[in-house]
């Protein structure tokens, strides 16, 4: 067995190619096969086994079961449940794709993604605006700018439920600090929070601050890998400082943009905190996105309705899913190798 | 290329200030008052919001709305947070499972993102691209079948159930920004171990693990960060007073009825405390860390 082991080892150590060559080479009858595969792989296997068998186990089976109940009429009525000493067995029925016709078909699905989509687009495009702003600026040699980098970075250290109660207290309608500044200048309160089109602009606005940190510092890190012989080649031929930002910055941070920017559209599309803590999703239904109404469908209304939560949870899935093939076809045309 | 070792990192930017020592003479004064501005502005609008909590929790209770930046600082909110709520329960609760969800996080996601990184097998396509899609499935397609499941397992209320809930969350993000940075510690150090006679393990475990500490960091603050400011599985999973973690807590302080603001304030600012140390902690590595993993993995 040790022998085995070492060989293992050697045969881990070395090159792709040479591994390469010597799968190519190992075609023995298929029990053999196995084994060796065991024999060669089992490390390898070994460390990944805790990651598979946990997302086998609190993904891959919630998820089939997740698409197989948004494909029944389950609600809090007729599933299994135990109340005391009864226990009343499932009742519910499998129904196909109705669940599915009725909300594309329907005004509240359709409602409520026109509203994701400006929230996800808006959050996302000013965010990278302004963290691609800061992640220059701080690129610079300027004073203080470890100081300003720790101020900048702070709202991503603090935990984000408590960020948003924070501006919720500033948001407060009657006593909160922006109203009293704004009736200190003369102006009327704004209903921040109870009025639809300020409610839009306050969880975004909240999204926003949120979301900064972490773009400045990923677009930083960024920056810092482009070679600066590329900027002074740039000045020796006369390029303008924008002429320098369009042809140099833009195009060395493209593997980084693209990466943030896929990740804070998935992160923002599914964003349940700021709606949830800051609004509820109201007034109304005014700031519900799709995850939100998702989870008040089968934690918040009564009976819940757990079909329905599945089936926005699925199309939530397979929106998200068809943008990054398409994103990542986008990059492909361009020439990105990604 | 794509890989550029961390370590190139801080020789790139001391090249860059000497490129910029030419560059601020091109600067004019109005610019840099003009980027100072800019930067100060920023800085206010981030910290603002952090410092008014602040300074509100150190108002008594009653005052707790006046625009006075200090009126009477007291401590009387915290006392009264301790003596007359569960906070402290709450606190034990997170501080609980986020501590678990940080240990099993990096030690899970480290060995997966050395495998991924150093050995080619079976299923790595599989698996890296799994990771990747993880990422996007919403809390809402999950949520009710995952709380069946701890329902059945009895897992409700437990601190375990959240645990293991927070791993599906944190470890794959984890995994590749681990793998990115195994990436970046040459192979020839993984073969120095096994000439020395270290199993693939060993070689793990003694060398190159010491070398990625940046990156246990970042790991293990994304990993602390993501259980301790989780809503969503808290507020289904956990009811009754005595089991909420602190998501759950401090909603109890905020309801349609009007939001008790002084007890808010005050344990707003302990919630953020042991976030912001891990941060401090984790933070020299940040920069680094999301460049040379998550940015390139």
């Amino acid at each position: 067995m040790a022998v085995h082991t070492s060989q293992s080892v050697a045969k881990a150590a070395g090159d792709d190619v040479a591994r390469g060559r010597s799968r190519g080479t190992g075609n023995p009858p298929p029990p053999s096969r196995l084994r060796r595969a065991l024999s060669t792989h089992w490390y390898a296997w070994t460390m990944v086994a805790p990651v598979v068998v946990v997302i086998g186990v609190i993904i891959g089976y919630p998820l089939v079961r997740g698409i197989y109940l948004s494909m029944t009429d389950a609600n809090e009525r007729n599933v299994e449940r135990s109340i005391g000493v009864n226990h009343s067995p499932a009742t519910y029925k499998f129904v196909g794709l109705d669940n599915y016709t009725e909300a594309l078909t329907g005004n509240q699905f359709l409602g409520t993604l026109g509203w994701t989509l400006v929230w996800t687009v808006s959050c996302v495009a000013i965010t990278f605006s302004l963290g691609m702003a800061l992640a220059n600026i701080l690129n610079r040699r300027i004073a203080g700018r470890s100081a300003y980098r720790m101020a900048l970075i702070l709202p991503w250290a603090i935990p984000g439920f408590v960020s948003v109660f924070a501006w919720r207290f500033l948001y407060n309608e009657d006593r909160g600090l922006l109203n009293k500044i704004l009736s200190g200048g003369g102006i009327d309160g704004i209903p921040w929070l109870n009025d639809p089109t300020w409610a839009k602009f306050a969880v975004i606005a909240v999204n926003v601050w949120l979301g900064v940190p972490f773009m400045m510092v990923a677009l930083l890190g960024g920056l810092q890998s482009i070679p600066s012989e590329q900027y002074e080649a740039a000045e020796m031929d006369g390029a303008t400082a924008w002429q320098r930002f369009r042809h140099i910055t833009l195009p060395g941070l493209r593997p980084v943009s693209t990466t943030v920017i896929l990740l804070s559209t998935i992160w923002t599309f599914n964003m349940f905190p700021v709606i949830y803590l800051l609004t509820r999703g109201g007034p109304g239904e005014a700031t519900q996105i799709l995850v939100t109404q998702a989870y008040k469908f089968s934690f918040e209304i009564s009976p819940r309705d757990f079909a329905q939560s599945s089936t926005w949870g699925v199309l939530i899935l397979v929106l998200l899913m068809i943008f990054a093939a398409v994103y990542r076809r986008v990059l492909r045309t361009q020439g990105d190798d990604w | 290329m794509t890989t550029a070792p961390a370590t190139t990192v801080p020789a790139t930017s001391a090249r860059h200030s000497a490129r910029k020592v030419r560059l601020r003479g091109e600067r004019s004064p109005i610019a840099s008052v003009g980027l100072h501005l800019t930067l100060i502005v920023a800085s206010v609008i981030a910290v603002f919001p952090v410092l008014w909590v602040l300074l509100t929790s150190l108002k008594p209770a009653a005052y707790a709305t006046t625009t006075d930046f200090f009126k009477e600082t007291t401590f009387e909110n915290y006392t009264n947070l301790i003596q007359n709520t569960k906070f402290l329960t709450w606190f034990g609760n997170s501080l609980l499972i986020a501590g678990l969800t940080t240990l099993l996080g990096v030690i899970i996601s480290a060995s997966t993102g050395y495998a991924v990184s150093r050995f080619r097998f079976p299923g790595k396509r599989g698996l890296m691209w799994t990771l990747l899609i993880t990422q996007m499935f919403p809390v809402a397609v999950l949520i009710v079948p995952i709380y069946n499941i701890m329902a059945g397992m009895g897992l409700l209320n437990q601190p375990a159930g959240l645990v293991i809930t927070y791993l599906t969350i944190s470890v794959p993000f984890c995994a590749w920004m681990m793998k990115g940075f195994f990436d970046t510690i040459p192979r020839e150090i993984d073969e120095s171990g096994q000439v020395d006679g270290l199993t693939p393990f060993g070689t793990f475990w003694r060398l190159i693990l010491p070398l990625a500490k940046p990156g246990l960091a970042v790991t293990a603050f994304y990993s602390f960060i993501t259980a301790w400011g989780e809503v969503a599985y808290a507020s289904a999973f956990m009811v009754g007073e005595d089991n909420l973690t602190l998501a759950g807590g401090l909603q109890l302080f905020v309801n349609q009825y009007g939001a008790q603001w002084g007890p808010m304030t005050a344990a707003s600012v302990l919630i953020a405390i042991p976030a912001a140390l891990v941060f401090l902690f984790a933070q020299r590595h940040l920069v680094t860390g999301m460049s040379a993993g998550a940015v390139k993995g």
